[in-house]
């Protein structure tokens, strides 16, 4: 097992998210202009073309549309298996989350999950989820 | 103006194909590119344009200075890993076809097993300074971060939505098996595989096990690309160029365009669609297939997404053996990257061109056009090659 998680990689149009993390929210990107949620986030608004960037707290639950059971090869800062689902956020945008305390021959398309939070150090938390 | 015909791959050439090649990187490519000069009689010094991945580590310039080429005056490479294999062609066709260059050579050249593994999880992929980078922050950190890992998320939703088995992913690592067992220069000569071979082996991540994994090779292919008049003069027959497309779908990342609708991989479409405009053909004119195979899944997913069959259609449409020889569309007759190599789908392209000079070591009969497409799940390309 290698020393740490993989870092992301964190610009400008993505700093509010992880900021988010550090403090236990799920901060979704929304249009200041017009409203329209979005992530992954960016710098232009896909709806209006504004620029102008805020965010809403997500409520951190959601329903997994797929999922995969990686057990092979390793994954820095894990210990395999992992499931891994694709979270479909009840404010309507999809992520990439780990899940964990769900077997591997528990995880369906369609379980409710809730959001928490990993801390890996003082400058980064990542989300993981929770059976709901 | 259209790019049908205009030009032809009239040399391809290729090194070994193994687990370690014992070479530099750089090396396999200068010795792909001189084998494929020599299969249609031009030297380094008729080469005047190079074009080649974005990923390839050997620069168009280093790869000249080994062949002693002369002045270059097109050079080019095209991003996203193995999308980039049919755009390698199209980039050099678009440039003889419009006299930019007289004669380009495409190449691909790695140690991809006894270097830089492509199946495990590469920290420079998720660190790397751009926005595939900030994109990867998405997913790598949560612990996706494998292409085994990316193709499986889409291949559990495929088989939720259309009811698809892991035995029918299994049916085109056979086919591909079959076809690398009678192929001497497969790394997997010899060594064909049962649909319960598939089942057996080990699962890498759920639902995919090894065997619809591609494998991890060392080698380097390359292929000479000039107009379709001056193949007519060297020494094999040309393999025309009747279509050359890249595409790209809505909200397209590289391996985990997952948060469009559609989750498939609808950048084939793209390319499918424009194949089909250019060429003024259309999947029944295709006598085969080279079908980019680094995961099984996404071979079914090709087959909607280029025509063949309908959205969900691909695993009745394999099987009884539609995809092996003697099949209705026979794919991927070297034992593609399951089972000859994995070089980035160029080593397909050189098979598409060894069956329509019928050449191949398992021939399909009366072939006339060869549908190739790139890699899938990332902006890919295709081209359709005639007699």
């Amino acid at each position: 097992m290698t020393a740490g998680v993989i870092r992301p990689m964190i610009g400008r149009d993505s700093r509010f998210f992880w900021e988010g993390t550090q403090v236990g929210e799920l901060r979704i990107q929304k249009c200041n202009a017009c409203g329209a949620k979005r992530f992954p986030p960016g710098p232009a608004c896909q709806s209006c073309e504004a620029y102008d960037r805020g965010y809403d707290v997500a409520a951190g639950t959601g329903t997994v549309f797929s999922y995969v059971v990686h057990r092979y090869p390793p994954v820095p800062g894990k210990e395999l298996p992992i499931v891994i689902a694709l979270v479909d956020l009840d404010e309507g945008v999809r992520m990439v989350g780990e899940v964990v305390d769900v077997s591997d021959d528990e995880i369906e398309v369609g379980m409710r999950l809730r959001v928490d939070w990993n801390r890996i150090d003082d400058e980064l938390t990542l989300p993981i989820w929770r059976k709901a | 103006m259209s790019l049908y015909r205009k030009a032809a791959i009239a040399g391809i050439g290729a090194t070994e194909f193994s687990k370690e090649s014992g070479r530099s990187e750089l090396q396999l490519s200068v010795e792909a590119v001189r084998h494929a000069l020599a299969d249609c009689g031009l030297t380094a010094a008729d080469v005047d344009g190079f074009t080649t991945f974005t990923m390839d580590t050997s620069s168009e310039i280093a790869v000249a200075r080994e062949l002693g080429c002369g002045e270059l005056r097109f050079f080019s490479r095209i991003n996203y890993g193995g999308g980039a294999a049919c755009a390698t062609v199209q980039q050099a066709a678009m440039a003889v076809a419009t006299g930019v260059a007289d004669c380009v050579v495409a190449y691909r050249g790695f140690n991809e097993r006894s270097e830089s593994r492509f199946g495990q999880v590469s920290l420079a992929a998720a660190t790397q300074v751009n926005t595939n980078g900030l994109d990867n922050a998405w997913s790598y950190p949560m612990g996706l971060g494998t292409p085994a890992a990316t193709v499986a998320m889409q291949a559990t939703r495929y088989m939720h939505e259309y009811g698809a088995t892991s035995e029918d992913f299994g049916r085109v690592a056979v086919a591909d098996r079959r076809h690398a067992a009678t192929n001497p220069n497969a790394f997997f000569y010899g060594k064909p595989i049962t649909l319960e071979d598939h089942q057996a082996s080990r699962m890498i991540v759920d639902p995919l096990h090894l065997l619809d994994c591609c494998q991890e090779s060392d080698g380097a292919v390359a292929l000479v690309i000039v107009s379709a008049e001056r193949a007519r003069d060297l020494a094999q027959k040309p393999a025309y160029i009747s279509a050359a497309a890249q595409g790209s779908g809505v909200d397209q990342y590289v391996m985990t365009s997952y948060y469009r609708d559609d989750i498939g991989i609808p950048e084939m479409g793209v390319v499918g669609r424009e194949l089909w405009r250019q060429s003024g053909l259309g999947p029944d004119d295709m006598q085969m297939a080279i079908l980019y195979d680094h995961f099984t899944p996404y071979v079914l997913m090709q087959l909607e997404e280029l025509g063949f069959c309908g959205r969900g259609e691909a695993p009745g449409f394999i099987a009884d053996g539609a995809i092996e020889l003697g099949g209705k569309l026979p794919i991927n007759t070297h034992g593609g990257q399951l089972g000859e190599a994995y070089i980035h789908g160029m080593n397909g392209i050189a098979e598409g061109v060894r069956q329509i000079r019928n050449t191949s070591v398992n021939p399909v009969p009366n072939v006339e056009h060869v549908l190739v497409t790139a890699g899938t799940g990332v902006p890919t390309s295709g081209i359709v090659l005639s007699v």
